[in-house]
């Protein structure tokens, strides 16, 4: 029966399969021809991939059993979860990735020598790798895996497309390969959060608009008719993520056969659109997208609907028409006009209002049920993540403040508020929701240990605790030191003398990073006994037992 | 390029002002409207029914 075991290829795998053997080609050529090794390094990887793709593609192509699924079995909607499941497993990876390169630069500025002395391993190459492994594939992976779940569930309808959300996943994570590993290499642009250079950023351009098109064909299709309010959060993050990576990665390279660009702004234009980007990244990356993760996994969560759903609206478009007016607010006292300086800091002040609406709105929807946060770790770990968040956009604010902003700024003062939202909002909601995701998307029954949730929330609270109060009294010593003056009117301490001072609290940052690492190794141990653990009953099973279990 | 700038910045001080104070005073009328309760009430309801 040959001819019923082939199936044409449809449009979709025709074009992904063309394209990849084009990228192949064009991949192969620039990596004979370069003479930067790092470069030919990530064209290799690049030709590899598109191969790889290509002969994917095409042999799925020939599988009847890859026919693309109907969507919808005996009117149920069929949810695709195969691209979900590897962005949850990807996040957790990367997650620990990154926590462990942030522990190995914190214990660099306690003790130098762990530098060793390489350029692969010296803390301005590291830094930029802790930062994108823990924001952008940590919490990418979480957001593009809780976004796609929770919008093929508010929607009741499967994922548009089958080979784009694989491609979006997958491309995504190749993306992170190639950006982390040009830092360990020395390729950077030198834009803080967007160092990648012009090919990776040209990469993931076109994996952000699949992503997109992804999202909104999956609301386009849905049976819901109102889009529930998480979805606009996400739509909100992936707009608005795509136009500033455009904005801020406005680049011209030297030649195509080298990584090296330059960008078109310049000046204090440069400067402005770097902030306008950093600031939004938090706004709409680290703030808005998690929102969305907020509205629906605590109400799931807490089997409660959200306290107001209005409040939820006036929520998210107030977050929307403020949050990108506040980068100004990284450049006070810089060569930029000072009325966009004061610009920068009203906004950010009026994001107080907003942002205590929504942390409101997530804390109270716990009315009625507090009980829950005895006796449900993970319901516990998301709730507090929301009371970080309300702290971190209480001190982002009054950091803003110029006068404030004067003592705070260049101190560890701001990487402990950055950690604060970090670790407590970012984290906790993310460890919340892959909590919740892993049973689901492997239709367990429960996870494998609700005391080791335990063991994970505490412990990595007493690290979150250590750290960010390590760096509150680190950053505002180190502030005051560089403004003390003497009675003679000069300076009174030298620079290596606050270094010098603040020793003590990297230690103990270092700590802090070491509990919240350990907190999520075992949370991996955790997962990954529930997926693999016969012990841990699938849904299936458990249900089938429930009528032997009354008679 | 002044000429831009000024005609830029004359859009964005009356115009661009003006449209998105109206837009939000538009978007929070609608959240609050008495008329849409039963709708948003609905709505909060999304996650939680059936599969």
């Amino acid at each position: 029966m040959a001819s019923k075991a082939l199936r044409g290829l449809t449009s979709a795998e025709v074009g992904a399969a063309t394209t990849a053997a084009l990228l192949f080609f064009v991949c192969l050529i620039v990596a004979g021809m370069t003479d930067h090794s790092g470069y030919a390094f990530h064209m290799v990887i690049f030709t590899l991939a598109s191969g790889w793709a290509f002969f994917t593609v095409i042999n799925r192509g020939f599988d009847p059993e890859s026919a693309p699924p109907p969507r919808t079995i005996d009117g149920k909607p069929n949810y695709n979860m195969g691209p979900i499941k590897v962005a949850t497993i990807a996040a957790m990876g990367w997650g620990i990735a990154g926590f462990l390169v942030g522990l190995v630069i914190a214990l660099q500025l306690a003790f130098p020598a762990l530098n060793f002395d390489l350029p692969w391993t010296n803390f301005g190459r590291l830094r930029p790798l802790h930062t994108s492994a823990v924001i952008f594939a940590f919490g990418g992976n979480v957001l593009i895996a809780t976004s796609l779940y929770v919008v093929q569930r508010t929607c009741r309808a499967r994922l548009a497309g089958e080979l784009a959300p694989w491609f979006v996943v997958l491309g995504y994570n190749l993306f992170i390969v190639i950006a982390g590993t040009g830092y360990l290499l020395g390729i950077t642009q030198g834009k803080e959060y967007a160092e990648p250079e012009w090919y990776a950023d040209l990469f993931l351009t076109t994996v952000w608009v699949t992503y997109l098109l992804v999202f909104l064909g999956t609301i386009w299709r849905r049976d819901e008719p109102h889009i529930y309010v998480a979805n606009w959060f996400f739509i909100g993050f992936i707009v608005t993520i795509a136009v500033l990576h455009l904005g801020n990665n406005a680049a011209i390279p030297v030649s195509i056969l080298s990584p090296k660009s330059y960008i078109i702004w310049s000046g204090i234009q440069d400067a402005m659109f770097q902030w306008w980007y950093g600031h939004n990244a938090v706004g709409f990356f680290l703030t808005a997208g998690f929102l969305g993760i907020m509205y629906y996994f605590i109400p799931k969560r807490a089997e409660r609907p959200v306290y107001s759903y209005r409040l939820s609206i006036i929520h998210f478009w107030s977050l929307i028409f403020m949050y990108i007016w506040a980068g100004p607010h990284h450049l006070h006292y810089t060569a930029l006009p000072d009325w966009a300086q004061t610009l920068g800091m009203t906004f950010s002040i009026m994001l107080w209002m907003p942002s205590w609406g929504g942390m409101i709105n997530g804390l109270m929807t716990l009315s009625g049920a507090w009980d829950r946060l005895r006796t449900d770790p993970v319901l516990r770990m998301m709730v507090v993540s929301v009371a970080f968040y309300g702290m971190a956009t209480f001190e982002g604010p009054l950091m803003s403040i110029k006068a404030v902003n004067a003592l705070s700024h260049y101190t560890d003062w701001t990487i402990g508020h950055v950690h604060s939202g970090a670790l407590g909002w970012v984290g906790y909601i993310s460890f919340g929701a892959i909590y919740c995701l892993v049973p689901w998307l492997w239709k367990k029954e429960r996870l494998y240990s609700d005391r080791l949730v335990e063991w994970h929330f505490w412990i990595s609270t007493i690290g979150i605790v250590l750290y960010i109060s390590a760096m509150w009294v680190s950053g505002i010593m180190q502030g005051l030191m560089w403004r003390a003056y003497t009675n003679l009117g000069f300076l009174e301490y030298s620079f290596v003398e606050t270094v010098e001072a603040m020793h003590p609290y990297y230690v103990i940052r270092a700590l802090g990073g070491l509990l919240f690492l350990c907190g999520a190794l075992i949370m991996a141990y955790n997962l990954w006994r529930t997926i693999v653990d016969p012990a841990v009953r699938s849904v299936a099973v458990a249900r089938q037992s429930v009528p032997m279990a009354a008679e | 390029m002044a000429q831009m700038y000024q005609w830029l910045a004359s859009i964005a001080q009356s115009f661009g002002a003006i449209y998105f104070v109206a837009l939000f005073a538009l978007i929070v009328a609608y959240a609050l409207w008495p008329k849409n309760r039963a709708k948003f009430d609905r709505a909060a309801h999304v996650p939680l029914d059936r599969e």
